[in-house]
């Protein structure tokens, strides 16, 4: 009734080559970051800041670069957790050693080290695919894990690894409270997710595309492997490492390495698979599944245990957490393979016909 | 040079645990498509059963005798693990036949969380011993031959003997018996194996049951070793370099690859460890596994990928 595009007619190729081509999407897209940036400021609460939204924007970053990676160019990365360390330690070295560093310019340069990183070791992507890629990747992982745990040049001599930052400031404002702190992630989130989104659609994402449908393919239509692959492990490794530093500096301030350890690599592959390969929208669908559904199951469990009159002690939640955490999402793998971004897909496709289905 | 012989024969045996994870991995891998990440927790959960039933044995049945003990807990933690494949292939492999590699990667990470999560609910989330009544002592070696001979611990001999009994066990059901026979064949082709009348599914359950059991065999070992803990699901994470660089379809790669590996780790733990600072162990195994990859994108003895357009 509502969502429909019929009377909209294009009459240029700059309208025919935007990136939401529907009326009402624009609307809604609008009336997103107005709720995002001026409705949620005023409503939220600090808990809703610190607890939920925080950690949904940085992770929905870091998933956009793996979704880069994973879905769109099909090189399978068990080794996202490193690339976030080196992103959050290096940006770490720039803001700690060099005197007014300002806040920014240090998580980019965090990204660019990740990013040389991530170039390096997707070098091996260049010979070995698929799940042998995967376990290889792993390599990146456990070699970050000793390197910020055993060098310690590069965590400013601390012993155990554990660093902290402190006096954040962006163009002379603090970053100290949750609301700031919420507004500066967003700003970051909405800017590289454009930037991504675009990247994506242009001449470089067909490439990607086309060497994950089939490098050999790919290949002999003319399009470079090599580039293709190194240049999906640099802009993937980029995002991914701006999201670690951002990951340690705004929602962690005090960190060790363990906080980038395998199972971090794990969730944001869970992210993009349950959010939807090869989507960037699907990428914040993912986040928000993996970030609520252990908040929500800490909420939930103890208060519907304690109706059935029951009381589950903290170790029995946790394994009860993990349990249905890995049931959900087999559950869901079973459901719809696809992802979100297909439900979403399937749901746009009904309304468009809604109410008058042939 | 005893120095040298010594770690290359410590190595040598802890490869030969690493190859009785490896295996689990491969033989699913080979049946089935399905690279299966859980084989670690389901190390853990194997031993964690085996650990308690040997408690909970002497306490309700009142046998004494630990021989007997321990081949109950064995046999009842084998029915436990069985019990769980069949779960598995029913509630989940069934249902996602078809699918893509990475989301068939994907269940099995599910399926990890869940069997580290049930496995501690039922039997607990300390610390237990297995004692299978394995030597602890170590021996002496050729002490004619260098001077003050090599230092071997015994229970690491008895764990290699028992994984090569294993292994051994292992290729002779696959090369003599019928159902062996089935089992290559479906490794070999899905379509064709189901084309002539191999039921797919039963198949499935069979592999998963065997992987269950070495699952069992390996948190045996590692267990009485270790101690049976949570971390010994990171035993996969060890055993993952020795699967792609023996070939991920590949049995005798497995073990191969689990020697190479287990002998490259102590290696380089000795001689380049003090250099960088320790604990290079992990990550030298996986560059490691990378450099083979390298020059053999397959692994070792994997089966040739063949890319046509």
């Amino acid at each position: 009734m509502f969502y429909r595009e019929n009377g909209q007619f294009k009459t240029t190729y700059r309208a025919d080559q935007q990136i939401l081509p529907i009326a009402q999407d624009r609307i809604a897209l609008g009336l997103l970051l107005a709720v995002a940036f001026l409705v949620l400021p005023a409503v939220a609460s600090d808990y809703w800041f610190t607890n939920i939204l925080i950690p949904f924007l940085i992770f929905s970053l870091a998933a956009i670069g793996v979704n880069i990676l994973v879905g769109y160019c099909g090189q399978i990365s068990l080794g996202s957790g490193a690339f976030m360390a080196v992103g959050a330690y290096s940006a770490y070295n720039f803001f700690v050693r060099i005197d007014g560093m300002p806040l920014i310019l240090a998580l980019v340069l965090g990204g660019v080290c990740a990013m040389l990183f991530g170039i390096l070791f997707g070098l091996p992507s260049l010979r070995v695919k698929g799940l042998y890629l995967a376990v290889a990747t792993l390599a990146a992982q456990f070699f970050a894990d000793w390197m910020f745990l055993r060098v310690q040049w590069f965590t400013n001599n601390s012993p155990s690894g554990s660093v902290s930052v402190s006096n954040l400031q962006v163009l002379g404002m603090p970053v100290e409270s949750p609301l700031s702190k919420y507004l500066f992630c967003l700003s970051l989130l909405v800017v590289i997710a454009l930037l991504a989104k675009n990247l994506v659609r242009g001449a470089v994402g067909r490439e990607w595309m086309a060497i994950r449908d089939m490098d050999v393919a790919a290949s002999v239509i003319g399009i470079r492997p090599m580039f293709a692959k190194l240049s999906a492990f640099a802009v993937s490794s980029f995002i991914v490492g701006m999201a670690g530093g951002l990951w340690a500096f705004i929602y962690l301030g005090a960190w060790e390495p363990a906080a980038f350890s395998v199972d971090q690599s794990f969730k944001l592959l869970f992210m993009v698979i349950i959010g939807g390969m090869g989507s960037i929208m699907g990428s914040f669908f993912g986040a928000a599944f993996i970030v609520l559904l252990p908040i929500f199951l800490n909420q939930f469990l103890p208060a519907a245990t304690s109706m059935f009159g029951v009381e589950i002690s903290t170790a029995g939640v946790s394994h009860a957490e993990l349990m249905i955490f890995g049931g959900l999402i087999v559950w869901f793998l079973i459901v719809e393979p696809h992802g979100l971004a297909k439900l979403w897909a399937i749901a746009k496709q009904k309304l468009r016909l809604w109410p008058f289905p042939h | 040079m005893a120095f040298f012989l010594e770690t290359l024969l410590g190595g040598l045996m802890a490869g030969m645990l690493y190859s009785l994870v490896a295996l689990g991995f491969v033989l699913i891998f080979k049946a089935s498509g399905v690279f299966n990440f859980a084989q670690g927790a389901m190390v853990l959960f194997a031993a964690l059963a085996m650990a308690r039933f040997s408690e909970w044995i002497p306490l309700y049945a009142g046998v004494q005798d630990p021989f007997v003990v321990n081949l109950a807990a064995f046999v009842l933690a084998g029915v436990v693990m069985f019990a769980a494949a069949w779960l598995i292939e029913r509630l989940v492999l069934r249902h996602l036949v078809n699918q893509e590699g990475t989301t068939l990667l994907m269940a099995t990470l599910g399926i990890t969380y869940f069997l580290e999560g049930l496995g501690q609910t039922i039997f607990g989330s300390s610390i237990y011993k297995i004692d299978i009544g394995m030597p602890k002592d170590p021996v002496m070696i050729l002490e004619s031959a260098f001077e003050g001979g090599i230092l071997i611990n015994k229970e690491d001999l008895y764990a290699a003997l028992i994984a090569a009994v294993l292994v051994a066990l292992l290729s002779l059901f696959f090369q003599k018996t019928g159902t062996g026979r089935a089992l290559r064949a479906v490794a070999d082709d899905h379509q064709a194996a189901q084309s002539i009348g191999i039921p797919l599914n039963r198949i499935w359950v069979i592999v998963w049951c065997v992987a269950g059991v070495v699952a069992l065999v390996a948190g045996m070992i590692w267990g009485s070793k270790l101690g049976v803990q949570f971390s010994l699901t990171t035993v996969a994470l060890r055993a993952l370099p020795v699967v792609i660089l023996g070939g991920l379809t590949s049995v005798p790669g497995a073990i191969v690859g689990g020697l190479i590996i287990g002998v490259g780790e102590k290696l380089s733990e000795v001689y380049i460890g003090p250099m960088v600072g320790g604990g290079i162990e992990i990550w030298f195994a996986y560059v490691l596994a990378l450099g083979f990859l390298l020059i053999r994108p397959q692994g070792l003895f994997g089966e040739k990928i063949i890319d046509r357009v």
